[in-house]
């Protein structure tokens, strides 16, 4: 029942018009290389994605004071998707042919990437994607900066399992492709652990829901089993605070049915009293709470460009520095900004995370990551209880489920492909 | 006196690892304090351990300040100090310390496991303590871990308790410990199911399932009588836990649409920037609420009632406003009006994106809005529990201001036939802004409730717009009642098909149902009769 949506989409109709335009004038320099980015700065996805904006036009800014790349300064192309994602592959196709942009940095939700995705296809351009996603994907002109599911949510269940000693298992996610592809992964994880059918309780919400009392409820009775319960959290953006609020108000403690959270980050929980949350968990790749020294400068240099001490960082922040650093070093290698250049000089390139770590471009167009787990403070930051060892390198297409198990995406010669089939050794038909 | 301390230190140490003995005997406690500053998580948990284990009273305040987060390092001095409410205090001494001008507090963490190991270890040292609300939280940790070496120490509380509530619990605690205790006898751990039943409360079915779960087979049989009979209590408190439920999500209707009802239903104006003045509502209660915090904030757990006339007044004027200013030229064009109040609603979002920021903000809940109460079998929520009153209270002033005040009467007068009120000598434009702002007044209201229960961003709006036309649609245009019956309906309604068809699938049947009903009953619910339904 998503009128908002065809509200945004009459919306964008009827103003695509004005808001089509470039914010940022273009200067009409030679000089300069443009880069694209292609995020929402209005209608329901402007809470997420306008720092992201941000975020990139302060990441050019220090790259222009450090010179710019090959001897030119860099130009940002600033879209308005408006979250609509038919919107987002005309203006796509906007930024590469009319605005003659070399990269895109841009999109949050899935379906917005896989409506741009034919675009960048087509054209043969680049776009850097900086969220979490479910995976099942590989496409040459895409690098997938943020994690990937055995990024993300694999480390987390096993750390519920092996550290909490979770055996009931509530998967609860807003009803659409990413947290459909992740449950469906997780389910058949958890079953091969040997979880009973039983333990497993699946639930899909709407966009936007804001009465849980009785999901809540319903969590309260499955995890009155005698069994130890943990609620795996794929709800996306608004919903959230109405459900943690609903969870605290009926007294779900954390120390009791913990909630680990794949899309609550630094930045959601800003708006939002989170006593009621303390103790409850998130997984990511970076936290804004990480105690090292390239952490401290980003944020000191973030918060000098916003203008606020009060604006935190997020994990798909560091998702775009990374994937703009990539870039950076990449057209450095190759000497142009050509797509096809750039796409054989990125794989193998590393360069420093947040997290005092190094992030490679994998073949697969994924990075390597640390995983962390975090608890949520009441102070909205997170506490890190948990992270992995070694760097975690992203895998494209999920081990788990039996129909991609044999499928890996390789973007060197001479595979070339994004779902190689191990198997019969051959590429899948056309790469998606 | 000192017998009870050498208890005291026993149980606490029976409750850790046997092998806490050793280190246990020499008590440093200021040292172990001190190391907590640049301890991490591990070290921090064995420094709990050996904090628990010297069993002494001393220690409470700082195990308790740990757990709540309230404990900090100075990193300037490497003073541990407790972060109270008004004052920073020594943990041992509890006395008031001035850290000085450099001071650089910085919070020792703490994550869930050590949360848990603190409770456990406080219930034991707490017991006998003389706050209520204390010696209630011990016992639930007695409850959470049960051991029977506290079943003495159970029976003295129990003994000595005066409070109802707490001793209810109490003897629950002895009751699962016994039931757990796999040494107790078997007529023993019998006898111990029905206090189980009668003290957890909801917790006694996860108890007994996983008292079941390694019973021995004497055992098994009482066991699951008992479990039956506590399932199918629940499967009758979870049908009424339903309805109230239903009646929670009826009342945020009720209150999302009783403006509209005013708007559209009586006035006849579609009003897309409805759910705006709801949004704006919202955003006055954080204005609100900003102010109060900055300037008194000792008022800041009355901010939300300071709000309700504010709201009211802001989103009345601006109702009033788009009434002079838009809609008094679009009367009787129905798809104009639409088509600018639309319009009017997207820049009025785009206006708060702009001030305020896409992110959300953050409304702070009264203490007396926030938890739950057990009401028998029901698990009430305060805030929809206000919000359902609330509602109510705002439809039946709105009634009475319909039905009982002379510019009620005007309002019928000139939505039944204007052109005869006008010639009675009623100011029929002056009417029209008053009923305008009164609709969009009652928005603002439903904005100050709907900050308890939802996100504060300039989408607030477009979530509920939707749903007030279907309610007010459904329960009848031009009746109140309908609407009151309308929300009440729908909130049921789809609070008794989301157990069975999810969340996602609920919607759709509830929309789906009311196609069906509209077009068996064009007019809905409650239809208006007579001639003024013909023009």
């Amino acid at each position: 029942m998503n009128f908002s949506r065809t509200k945004s989409a009459l919306l964008a109709a009827a103003l695509a018009g004005g808001i089509a335009l470039p914010i940022v004038p273009v200067l009409a320099q030679d000089d300069t290389i443009k880069v694209g980015i292609l995020h929402s700065l209005s209608g329901t996805m402007a809470i997420s994605e306008t720092t992201l904006k941000d975020t990139m036009l302060f990441l050019i800014e220090q790259q222009n004071a450090k010179g710019g790349v090959l001897g030119k300064q860099l130009e940002p192309v600033v879209v308005d998707i408006a979250s609509d994602w038919p919107l987002a592959a005309e203006l796509a196709r906007q930024l590469i042919e009319v605005d003659g942009v070399d990269a895109v940095f841009g999109c949050w939700t899935s379906v917005c990437r896989k409506s741009v995705l034919p675009v960048f296809e087509e054209l043969n351009s680049l776009l850097f994607y900086p969220v979490q996603y479910e995976g099942e994907e590989s496409q040459r002109n895409v690098f997938y900066t943020g994690a990937s599911p055995n990024q993300q949510a694999i480390p987390a269940v096993d750390y519920l399992m092996n550290e909490e000693g979770v055996e009931r298992w509530v998967l609860a996610g807003t009803d659409y492709v990413y947290p459909q592809t992740t449950n469906k992964i997780l389910e058949q994880y958890l079953l091969d652990k040997g979880v009973a059918s039983d333990d497993i309780m699946i639930n899909y919400t709407p966009f936007g829901h804001s009465d849980w009392q009785t999901i809540v409820s319903d969590i309260k009775t499955f995890g009155s089993a005698g069994k130890k319960t943990a609620v795996v959290s794929t709800i996306n953006g608004d919903a959230n605070v109405p459900f943690y609020r609903e969870l605290g108000n009926q007294g779900v403690m954390a120390e009791d049915i913990p909630v680990v959270a794949f899309s609550v980050g630094e930045e959601e929980l800003s708006g939002f009293d989170t006593t009621p949350l303390v103790g409850h968990l998130a997984a990511w790749n970076y936290f804004m709470s990480v105690d090292t020294p390239e952490n401290e400068a980003f944020i000191a240099d973030w918060q000098s460009f916003i203008g606020s001490e009060d604006r935190v960082t997020n994990d798909p922040m560091e998702a775009h520095m990374i994937g703009f650093n990539l870039w950076v070093k990449a057209v450095e290698a190759a000497g142009s900004t050509d797509a096809d250049a750039v796409i054989d000089s990125i794989v193998g390139l590393e360069t420093p995370n947040l997290t005092g770590g190094t992030a490679t471009m994998l073949p697969n167009h994924h990075i390597t990551k640390p995983v962390l787990i975090g608890e949520i403070q009441d102070d909205g930051q997170f506490f890190v209880v948990w992270e992995t060892e070694d760097l975690v390198p992203g895998d494209a297409w999920s081990d788990f489920l039996p129909e991609s198990a044999m499928l890996e995406a390789d973007w060197t010669a001479p595979i070339n492909c994004g779902n190689y089939n191990t198997e019969t050794q051959t590429c899948g038909g056309t790469a998606q | 006196m000192l017998t009870h301390f050498l208890r005291l230190a026993l149980l606490t140490l029976s409750l850790l690892l046997p092998a806490q003995f050793a280190q246990a005997q020499p008590t440093d406690i200021p040292a172990r304090i001190a190391a907590m500053g640049e301890a991490n998580l591990r070290e921090l948990t064995s420094i709990v351990t050996d904090l628990a284990a010297t069993g002494d009273p001393a220690v409470v305040p700082v195990l308790t300040a740990l757990g709540g987060g309230n404990l900090y390092l100075d990193e300037t001095s490497g003073r541990i100090v407790i972060q109270g409410r008004s004052a920073i205090t020594d943990p041992l001494t509890g006395e008031e310390v001035d850290l000085g001008a450099g001071a650089d507090l910085s919070r020792i963490r703490v994550n869930n496991s050590l949360r848990r190991d603190i409770a456990s270890a406080l219930a034991g040292m707490t017991l006998m303590s003389d706050n209520p609300a204390t010696r209630f939280s011990a016992a639930q940790g007695f409850l959470a871990k049960p051991d029977p070496i506290n079943i003495p120490l159970l029976d003295e509380a129990i003994a000595a308790e005066t409070d109802s509530n707490v001793l209810r619990l109490m003897q629950a605690a002895r009751a699962v410990t016994i039931l757990s205790d796999s040494e107790a006898g078997i007529e023993d751990r019998r006898a111990a199911v029905p206090g189980v039943v009668a003290g957890a409360g909801r917790n006694a079915i996860t108890i007994l399932t996983g008292a079941l779960a390694n019973a021995p087979d004497e055992l098994r049989p009482t066991i699951e009588a008992a479990l039956a009979g506590l399932e199918q209590s629940r499967a009758v408190w979870s049908a009424l836990q339903n309805v109230w439920f239903g009646v929670s999500l009826g009342s945020v209707l009720l209150l999302a649409a009783i403006g509209l009802a005013i708007t559209f239903g009586v006035m006849g104006v579609i009003n897309m920037a409805h759910g705006e003045m709801v949004m704006l509502g919202a955003y006055t209660t954080f204005l609100v609420q900003l102010v109060i915090r900055q300037s008194f904030p000792g008022l800041l757990d009355y901010s939300l009632l300071i709000a309700l006339p504010v709201a009211f007044l802001v989103t009345g004027a601006i109702g009033v406003g788009i009434e002079r200013g838009i809609i008094r030229w679009l009367y009787g064009r129905p798809l104009e009006t639409l088509l600018a109040t639309w319009g009017l609603s997207l820049i009025l979002q785009q206006t708060v994106r702009s001030i305020f920021g896409p992110t959300n903000q953050m409304v702070i809940a009264p203490t007396w809005m926030s938890g739950s109460t057990d009401f028998f079998g029901l698990a009430i929520t305060y805030n929809r529990f206000w919000i359902v009153i609330f509602a109510l209270i705002v439809f039946f002033m709105l009634l009475l201001i319909l039905n009982r005040t002379p510019l009620g009467l005007q309002m019928r007068a000139v939505t039944q036939n204007r052109r005869m009120a006008s010639s009675m000598g009623i100011r029929t434009p002056f009417v029209d802004a008053m009923t305008f702002g009164l609709g969009s007044g009652i928005a603002g209201l439903a904005g100050v409730a709907l900050t308890q229960i939802d996100n504060i961003s300039p989408n607030l709006g477009q979530n509920y717009i939707i749903d007030s036309f279907m309610v007010v649609v459904f329960g009848g245009v031009g009746n109140l009642w309908g609407t009151f019956v309308g929300a009440l309906t729908l909130g049921i309604a789809n609070k008794f098909l989301e157990p069975y068809a999810g969340a996602v699938l609920g919607k759709i049947l509830i929309l789906v149902l009311i196609i069906l009903f509209i077009q068996r009953r064009p007019r809905g619910l409650f239809a208006l009769k007579g001639r003024a339904v013909e023009q």
